[in-house]
Protein backbone atom coordinates (compact mmCIF):
# COMPACT_ATOMS: atom_id res chain seq x y z
CA UNK A 1 0.00 0.00 0.00
CA UNK A 2 1.77 3.24 -0.86
CA UNK A 3 0.09 7.08 0.24
CA UNK A 4 -1.27 8.04 -2.53
CA UNK A 5 -4.14 10.80 -3.61
CA UNK A 6 -6.82 7.91 -2.89
CA UNK A 7 -5.28 7.53 0.43
CA UNK A 8 -5.20 11.05 1.41
CA UNK A 9 -8.25 11.78 -0.22
CA UNK A 10 -9.65 8.86 2.28
CA UNK A 11 -7.90 10.29 5.48
CA UNK A 12 -8.51 13.62 5.39
CA UNK A 13 -12.12 13.10 4.27
CA UNK A 14 -12.75 10.49 7.19
CA UNK A 15 -11.00 12.65 9.75
CA UNK A 16 -13.25 15.87 9.02
CA UNK A 17 -16.69 13.55 8.85
CA UNK A 18 -15.41 12.36 12.42
CA UNK A 19 -14.84 15.48 14.04
CA UNK A 20 -18.14 16.63 12.39
CA UNK A 21 -20.29 13.59 14.06
CA UNK A 22 -18.20 14.06 17.44
CA UNK A 23 -19.24 18.01 17.83
CA UNK A 24 -22.07 18.56 15.82
CA UNK A 25 -23.75 15.20 15.77
CA UNK A 26 -23.20 13.40 19.37
CA UNK A 27 -25.39 16.51 21.21
CA UNK A 28 -28.46 15.11 19.26
CA UNK A 29 -27.78 11.60 19.78
CA UNK A 30 -30.80 9.46 21.49
CA UNK A 31 -30.44 9.34 25.41
CA UNK A 32 -32.44 6.84 25.15
CA UNK A 33 -30.84 3.04 27.30
CA UNK A 34 -28.85 1.24 24.73
CA UNK A 35 -30.07 -2.28 24.07
CA UNK A 36 -28.32 -4.31 27.08
CA UNK A 37 -29.39 -1.49 29.74
CA UNK A 38 -33.03 -2.21 28.26
CA UNK A 39 -32.79 -5.76 28.50
CA UNK A 40 -31.13 -5.13 32.00
CA UNK A 41 -34.47 -2.96 32.91
CA UNK A 42 -37.10 -5.02 31.92
CA UNK A 43 -35.31 -8.29 32.84
CA UNK A 44 -34.96 -6.83 36.69
CA UNK A 45 -30.95 -6.86 36.71
CA UNK A 46 -30.52 -3.47 36.56
CA UNK A 47 -29.91 -3.31 39.97
CA UNK A 48 -27.18 -5.24 39.82
CA UNK A 49 -24.90 -2.69 37.99
CA UNK A 50 -21.77 -1.30 40.12
CA UNK A 51 -20.47 1.96 39.93
CA UNK A 52 -17.22 1.76 38.86
CA UNK A 53 -14.69 4.84 37.92
CA UNK A 54 -11.49 4.96 35.90
CA UNK A 55 -10.71 8.68 35.57
CA UNK A 56 -14.02 9.41 34.31
CA UNK A 57 -13.07 13.03 33.14
CA UNK A 58 -16.02 12.99 30.56
CA UNK A 59 -18.40 11.20 32.29
CA UNK A 60 -21.33 10.00 30.04
CA UNK A 61 -19.30 12.02 27.37
CA UNK A 62 -20.10 15.17 29.52
CA UNK A 63 -17.54 17.18 30.80
CA UNK A 64 -17.87 18.16 34.51
CA UNK A 65 -17.18 21.57 33.64
CA UNK A 66 -19.06 22.77 31.10
CA UNK A 67 -22.92 23.28 32.37
CA UNK A 68 -24.84 23.58 28.93
CA UNK A 69 -25.24 19.94 28.78
CA UNK A 70 -24.93 19.84 24.40
CA UNK A 71 -21.79 21.95 24.34
CA UNK A 72 -20.92 19.56 26.78
CA UNK A 73 -21.68 16.54 24.99
CA UNK A 74 -19.63 18.36 21.72
CA UNK A 75 -16.41 19.56 23.76
CA UNK A 76 -15.99 15.70 25.53
CA UNK A 77 -16.91 14.19 21.55
CA UNK A 78 -13.91 16.89 20.40
CA UNK A 79 -11.51 16.11 23.25
CA UNK A 80 -12.11 11.68 22.69
CA UNK A 81 -12.03 12.09 19.14
CA UNK A 82 -8.81 14.32 18.66
CA UNK A 83 -7.47 11.42 21.68
CA UNK A 84 -8.23 8.39 20.23
CA UNK A 85 -6.66 9.48 17.02
CA UNK A 86 -3.37 10.64 18.18
CA UNK A 87 -3.43 7.52 21.59
CA UNK A 88 -3.68 5.07 18.50
CA UNK A 89 -1.21 6.80 16.17
CA UNK A 90 0.88 6.85 19.19
CA UNK A 91 0.23 2.91 20.05
CA UNK A 92 0.73 1.39 16.22
CA UNK A 93 4.11 3.97 15.58
CA UNK A 94 5.91 1.78 18.27
CA UNK A 95 4.83 -1.65 16.91
CA UNK A 96 5.95 -0.39 13.49
CA UNK A 97 8.72 -0.65 11.49
CA UNK A 98 11.02 1.74 10.57
CA UNK B 1 -24.19 -3.20 24.37
CA UNK B 2 -20.57 -1.66 27.47
CA UNK B 3 -20.92 -4.37 29.61
CA UNK B 4 -20.96 -2.27 33.21
CA UNK B 5 -19.80 -3.79 37.07
CA UNK B 6 -21.55 -6.10 38.04
CA UNK B 7 -23.30 -7.80 35.77
CA UNK B 8 -20.76 -10.49 35.00
CA UNK B 9 -19.49 -12.51 37.80
CA UNK B 10 -15.39 -11.77 38.21
CA UNK B 11 -14.30 -15.33 36.94
CA UNK B 12 -16.17 -14.75 33.66
CA UNK B 13 -14.09 -11.14 33.38
CA UNK B 14 -11.06 -12.95 34.36
CA UNK B 15 -11.34 -15.59 31.37
CA UNK B 16 -12.81 -13.26 29.10
CA UNK B 17 -9.62 -10.91 29.99
CA UNK B 18 -7.15 -13.40 29.57
CA UNK B 19 -8.76 -14.38 26.05
CA UNK B 20 -8.35 -10.67 24.94
CA UNK B 21 -5.02 -10.46 26.66
CA UNK B 22 -3.74 -13.60 24.34
CA UNK B 23 -5.31 -11.60 21.50
CA UNK B 24 -4.11 -8.69 22.06
CA UNK B 25 -0.36 -9.94 22.42
CA UNK B 26 -0.86 -12.12 19.12
CA UNK B 27 -2.45 -8.77 16.97
CA UNK B 28 0.43 -6.88 18.17
CA UNK B 29 2.96 -9.39 16.93
CA UNK B 30 1.27 -9.88 13.90
CA UNK B 31 0.87 -5.61 13.06
CA UNK B 32 4.50 -5.10 13.66
CA UNK B 33 5.70 -8.18 11.41
CA UNK B 34 3.40 -6.60 8.71
CA UNK B 35 5.82 -4.76 6.62
CA UNK B 36 3.22 -2.01 5.27
CA UNK B 37 2.62 -0.72 8.92
CA UNK B 38 3.99 1.92 8.79
CA UNK B 39 1.51 3.12 5.73
CA UNK B 40 -1.40 2.12 7.23
CA UNK B 41 -0.45 4.37 10.45
CA UNK B 42 -2.95 7.32 9.29
CA UNK B 43 -5.74 5.15 8.37
CA UNK B 44 -5.68 3.24 11.29
CA UNK B 45 -5.71 6.34 13.61
CA UNK B 46 -8.34 8.07 11.46
CA UNK B 47 -10.83 4.96 11.16
CA UNK B 48 -10.57 4.47 15.44
CA UNK B 49 -11.36 8.24 15.65
CA UNK B 50 -13.62 7.25 13.49
CA UNK B 51 -15.44 4.71 15.53
CA UNK B 52 -15.16 6.18 18.61
CA UNK B 53 -17.07 9.76 16.85
CA UNK B 54 -19.69 6.80 15.79
CA UNK B 55 -20.28 5.24 18.93
CA UNK B 56 -21.61 8.32 20.52
CA UNK B 57 -24.30 8.81 18.21
CA UNK B 58 -27.12 6.06 19.51
CA UNK B 59 -29.87 6.18 17.70
CA UNK B 60 -33.04 5.04 18.01
CA UNK B 61 -34.66 1.39 17.52
CA UNK B 62 -37.80 1.04 19.09
CA UNK B 63 -39.98 3.16 21.74
CA UNK B 64 -37.52 3.79 24.46
CA UNK B 65 -34.60 2.01 23.02
CA UNK B 66 -31.21 3.08 21.01
CA UNK B 67 -28.31 1.17 19.93
CA UNK B 68 -25.19 2.67 18.33
CA UNK B 69 -22.48 1.41 15.93
CA UNK B 70 -19.78 -1.60 17.42
CA UNK B 71 -17.32 -1.38 14.41
CA UNK B 72 -15.31 -3.89 14.47
CA UNK B 73 -16.24 -5.13 11.64
CA UNK B 74 -16.02 -2.25 9.56
CA UNK B 75 -12.75 -1.76 10.92
CA UNK B 76 -11.80 -5.57 9.90
CA UNK B 77 -12.91 -5.23 6.48
CA UNK B 78 -10.71 -1.80 5.49
CA UNK B 79 -7.28 -2.61 7.32
CA UNK B 80 -7.83 -6.05 8.50
CA UNK B 81 -8.56 -8.02 12.04
CA UNK B 82 -5.57 -7.72 13.68
CA UNK B 83 -5.67 -4.03 13.61
CA UNK B 84 -9.07 -4.08 14.06
CA UNK B 85 -7.99 -5.45 17.27
CA UNK B 86 -5.96 -3.54 18.53
CA UNK B 87 -7.56 -0.43 17.33
CA UNK B 88 -11.51 -1.60 18.95
CA UNK B 89 -9.34 -2.06 22.48
CA UNK B 90 -8.14 1.22 22.31
CA UNK B 91 -11.74 2.91 22.02
CA UNK B 92 -13.15 0.38 24.41
CA UNK B 93 -10.01 0.98 26.84
CA UNK B 94 -10.61 4.35 26.54
CA UNK B 95 -14.30 4.51 26.62
CA UNK B 96 -14.01 2.54 29.83
CA UNK B 97 -11.82 4.83 31.78
CA UNK B 98 -12.26 8.36 30.38
CA UNK B 99 -15.78 8.14 29.87
CA UNK B 100 -17.22 5.73 32.32
CA UNK B 101 -18.71 4.02 29.37
CA UNK B 102 -18.18 0.01 30.10
CA UNK B 103 -17.11 -1.15 33.71
CA UNK B 104 -13.58 -1.58 34.76
CA UNK B 105 -13.63 -4.73 35.43
CA UNK B 106 -15.90 -5.86 32.96
CA UNK B 107 -13.67 -4.58 29.91
CA UNK B 108 -12.18 -7.53 29.15
CA UNK B 109 -15.59 -9.13 28.38
CA UNK B 110 -16.22 -5.89 26.76
CA UNK B 111 -12.87 -6.31 24.82
CA UNK B 112 -13.83 -10.37 24.16
CA UNK B 113 -17.35 -9.59 22.91
CA UNK B 114 -17.21 -6.48 20.47
CA UNK B 115 -13.55 -6.47 19.64
CA UNK B 116 -12.68 -9.94 19.30
CA UNK B 117 -16.44 -11.78 18.46
CA UNK B 118 -17.66 -8.65 16.55
CA UNK B 119 -14.44 -7.86 14.74
CA UNK B 120 -12.26 -10.73 14.41
CA UNK B 121 -13.92 -13.84 14.88
CA UNK B 122 -17.16 -11.88 12.50
CA UNK B 123 -14.40 -11.58 9.75
CA UNK B 124 -13.11 -15.02 9.79
CA UNK B 125 -16.57 -16.51 8.65
CA UNK B 126 -17.05 -13.56 6.12
CA UNK B 127 -13.69 -14.17 4.85
CA UNK B 128 -14.35 -18.15 4.42
CA UNK B 129 -17.96 -17.18 3.19
CA UNK B 130 -15.87 -14.85 0.61
CA UNK B 131 -13.32 -17.27 -0.81
CA UNK B 132 -16.42 -20.45 -0.45
CA UNK B 133 -18.64 -18.12 -3.20
CA UNK B 134 -15.11 -16.88 -5.10
CA UNK B 135 -16.60 -13.48 -4.60
CA UNK B 136 -14.06 -10.73 -5.67
CA UNK B 137 -15.86 -7.23 -5.23
CA UNK B 138 -17.38 -5.30 -3.22
CA UNK B 139 -20.31 -7.54 -2.14
CA UNK B 140 -22.67 -4.75 -0.19
CA UNK B 141 -25.54 -7.74 0.22
CA UNK B 142 -22.63 -9.84 2.40
CA UNK B 143 -20.80 -7.38 3.66
CA UNK B 144 -24.46 -5.47 5.79
CA UNK B 145 -25.73 -9.59 5.92
CA UNK B 146 -22.29 -10.19 8.38
CA UNK B 147 -22.47 -6.56 9.71
CA UNK B 148 -25.79 -7.19 11.70
CA UNK B 149 -24.56 -10.99 12.68
CA UNK B 150 -21.57 -9.40 14.15
CA UNK B 151 -23.79 -6.82 16.33
CA UNK B 152 -26.14 -10.64 16.91
CA UNK B 153 -23.25 -12.74 17.61
CA UNK B 154 -21.57 -10.30 20.28
CA UNK B 155 -25.29 -9.99 21.98
CA UNK B 156 -25.06 -14.20 22.03
CA UNK B 157 -21.78 -14.02 23.58
CA UNK B 158 -22.92 -11.37 26.03
CA UNK B 159 -26.33 -13.18 27.28
CA UNK B 160 -24.26 -16.15 27.61
CA UNK B 161 -21.85 -13.98 29.79
CA UNK B 162 -24.65 -12.65 31.75
CA UNK B 163 -26.43 -16.55 32.48
CA UNK B 164 -23.23 -18.19 33.23
CA UNK B 165 -22.49 -15.23 35.81
CA UNK B 166 -25.73 -16.22 37.03
CA UNK B 167 -27.36 -12.86 36.80
CA UNK B 168 -30.10 -13.88 34.55
CA UNK B 169 -32.37 -16.75 33.16
CA UNK B 170 -31.14 -18.27 29.59
CA UNK B 171 -35.22 -18.09 28.55
CA UNK B 172 -35.31 -14.43 29.69
CA UNK B 173 -32.31 -13.20 28.83
CA UNK B 174 -31.46 -14.77 25.14
CA UNK B 175 -34.49 -13.75 22.91
CA UNK B 176 -34.96 -10.24 24.69
CA UNK B 177 -30.87 -9.44 24.03
CA UNK B 178 -31.21 -11.24 20.35
CA UNK B 179 -34.34 -9.70 19.46
CA UNK B 180 -33.32 -5.55 20.23
CA UNK B 181 -29.45 -6.63 18.98
CA UNK B 182 -31.20 -7.99 15.70
CA UNK B 183 -32.77 -4.59 14.97
CA UNK B 184 -29.49 -2.49 16.50
CA UNK B 185 -27.65 -4.49 14.07
CA UNK B 186 -29.58 -3.37 11.07
CA UNK B 187 -28.15 -0.08 11.80
CA UNK B 188 -24.51 -1.48 11.70
CA UNK B 189 -25.43 -2.70 8.53
CA UNK B 190 -26.75 0.66 6.94
CA UNK B 191 -23.59 2.18 8.21
CA UNK B 192 -21.14 -0.45 7.58
CA UNK B 193 -22.12 -0.89 4.27
CA UNK B 194 -21.99 2.95 3.37
CA UNK B 195 -18.74 3.20 4.95
CA UNK B 196 -17.28 0.50 3.24
CA UNK B 197 -18.52 1.51 -0.03
CA UNK B 198 -17.68 4.44 0.58
CA UNK B 199 -13.83 3.64 1.16
CA UNK B 200 -13.60 1.26 -1.71
CA UNK B 201 -14.93 3.78 -4.41
CA UNK B 202 -12.28 6.75 -3.17
CA UNK B 203 -9.64 3.38 -2.69
CA UNK B 204 -10.35 0.15 -4.61
CA UNK B 205 -6.44 -0.73 -4.55
CA UNK B 206 -7.94 -0.78 -0.32
CA UNK B 207 -9.27 -4.18 -1.27
CA UNK B 208 -6.90 -5.58 -3.26
CA UNK B 209 -4.57 -5.53 -0.76
CA UNK B 210 -6.87 -7.17 1.90
CA UNK B 211 -8.18 -9.69 -0.04
CA UNK B 212 -4.21 -10.62 -0.98
CA UNK B 213 -2.80 -10.60 2.93
CA UNK B 214 -5.95 -12.54 4.48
Amino acid sequence: MRINRDYKRVFFLFFIISIFLAVFLSPFASSSPDGLERVAESKNFINKEVESHGFDLFEDYNFKFIKNEKVSTAFSGFVGTIGVFFITYFIFKLISKK
Amino acid sequence: MHIPDGFVSLPVNLVNAGISLSVLGYALKRVSNDENNREKLPLVSVFAAFIFAAQMLNFPVVSGTSGHLLGGFLASLIIGPWYSFILMSVVLFLQCFGFADGGVIALGSNIFNMAFIGGVFTYWIYNAAVKLFKIKRFNAFLIGFFSWFSVVLSAFFCSLELVISNTSKPEMVFPAMLSIHALIGIGEALITVSVVGLVYKLMPELFVRLRNEN
